[in-house]
């Protein structure tokens, strides 16, 4: 039992205190998961983001999995997973049930609009970032715009494309095998 | 039953959102007007607070619209089923990590997926563009093209690009940075007309 709870801790400290997960995460993870507990090495933190990266999901929950699995298996990773998650449900429910008694008062709706500029800004940055790392030749490019343009005129839901995007990947891949 | 359709519906997000962080604004764009739980403006407000707070974004996004929907048990409800693929996925995967991780069909895929994300990112943000830089009530109602753009808007998304992408002391500020200073402008030039 105290494996569990010192699994969730370790966690929930970790989502506690970092912004924006992914990257942001790692030296946290570092110091909680490797230098303090010894749940793991330098090589298998890197190792579980990277698969956490080709796997769907979270990548801080996809470790979360990873670590606490390792540790006690099914139900290790179950408390792991929940210890990441709960700060972010407690802060955001505080935040949340804050903002909705105070939506309607001026200085609020007008902080939001200007926000929501920022939020465009800073989806636009990302988009960059990833176009970076995703759009690496010539198909890739197609299969980017194509998921653009289908998803601004059709009106599908995203599994649909993710779905389809998957196996262009691998109808590609096994074209250019064929051609080589 | 509200609570096992959030569930069901950040399962589905949880199982084909990938590559992390923004990966789930898109499906949380379409999530929003296919059930009426929440407007895009409500959507845009939640990206700002899931930046600024403690967290990965996508588990607070799923605790925020979780939340608005249905209260705290909401909240729970949509965060446990974001999270519920991952775990099956990863204790299924930890058997054969190594046989997974050196797969050539995940490579391929994932080839495929992460150009699709991006491209579904972009579309999404698009229709938040749309929404936070243009007044179509505006214009609909005066016919003047003027109206129609947002002024204000674009000087701050003009003055952020700058900030955020090329004004190298400011660059690697975190994001809560530029989310406060776009809301003291807010506030200081009447962006919402309040």
């Amino acid at each position: 039992m105290r494996e569990y709870l010192r699994l969730f801790g370790a966690f929930a400290r970790i989502g506690a205190l970092t912004f924006g997960g992914g990257y942001a995460m790692l030296p946290m993870l570092q110091k909680e998961v490797v230098e303090q507990y010894g749940w793991a090495t330098e090589e298998e933190l890197m190792d579980y983001y990277a698969i956490g990266q080709c796997t769907p999901g979270v990548i801080a929950v996809n470790t979360a999995t990873f670590v606490g699995r390792k540790q006690k298996g099914a139900l290790g990773a179950v408390a792991a997973t929940l210890g990441v998650v709960f700060p972010s449900l407690v802060i955001i429910t505080a935040i949340a049930a804050f903002l909705a008694n105070f939506a309607d008062l001026p200085a609020v709706k007008n902080a939001f609009a200007g926000i929501r500029v920022c939020v465009c800004v800073l989806i636009f940055n990302a988009v960059c970032r990833l176009w970076k790392k995703s759009v690496v030749d010539r198909p890739a490019l197609v299969i980017c715009l194509a998921v653009l343009m289908g998803s601004l005129v059709l009106k599908f839901s995203p599994v649909v494309f993710v779905v389809l995007a998957g196996a262009a990947g691998v109808a590609v891949k096994a074209w250019e095998a064929r051609r080589s | 039953m509200i609570f096992l359709k959030l569930f069901f519906e950040f399962f589905k997000v949880g199982l084909f959102a990938v590559g992390g962080g923004m990966a789930t604004f898109p499906f949380l764009s379409e999530l929003g007007p296919r059930t009426g739980w929440f407007t895009q403006n409500q959507l845009a407000d939640m990206v700002a607070v899931s930046e600024s707070t403690p967290g990965p974004i996508g588990v607070n996004m799923a605790s925020y619209v979780g939340f608005t929907t249905a209260g705290v048990p909401g909240a729970a409800a949509a965060t446990l089923g974001l999270i519920t693929p991952s775990v099956i996925i990863i204790l299924l995967v930890a058997r054969m990590l190594a046989a997974f991780r050196d797969s050539k069909l995940v490579k391929d895929i994932f080839y495929g997926l992460r150009p699709a994300s991006t491209g579904l990112i972009a579309a999404a943000g698009i229709s938040v563009v749309l929404l936070a830089l243009l007044d179509r009530a505006a214009y609909a109602s005066s016919g003047r093209l003027l109206d129609l753009f947002q002024w204000k808007g674009f000087l701050l998304a003009a003055a952020l690009l700058y900030f955020t992408r090329w004004c190298k002391p400011t660059k690697e500020l975190h994001p809560v940075a530029f989310i406060a200073f776009a809301a003291a402008a807010g506030i200081l030039f009447r962006f919402a007309g309040a």
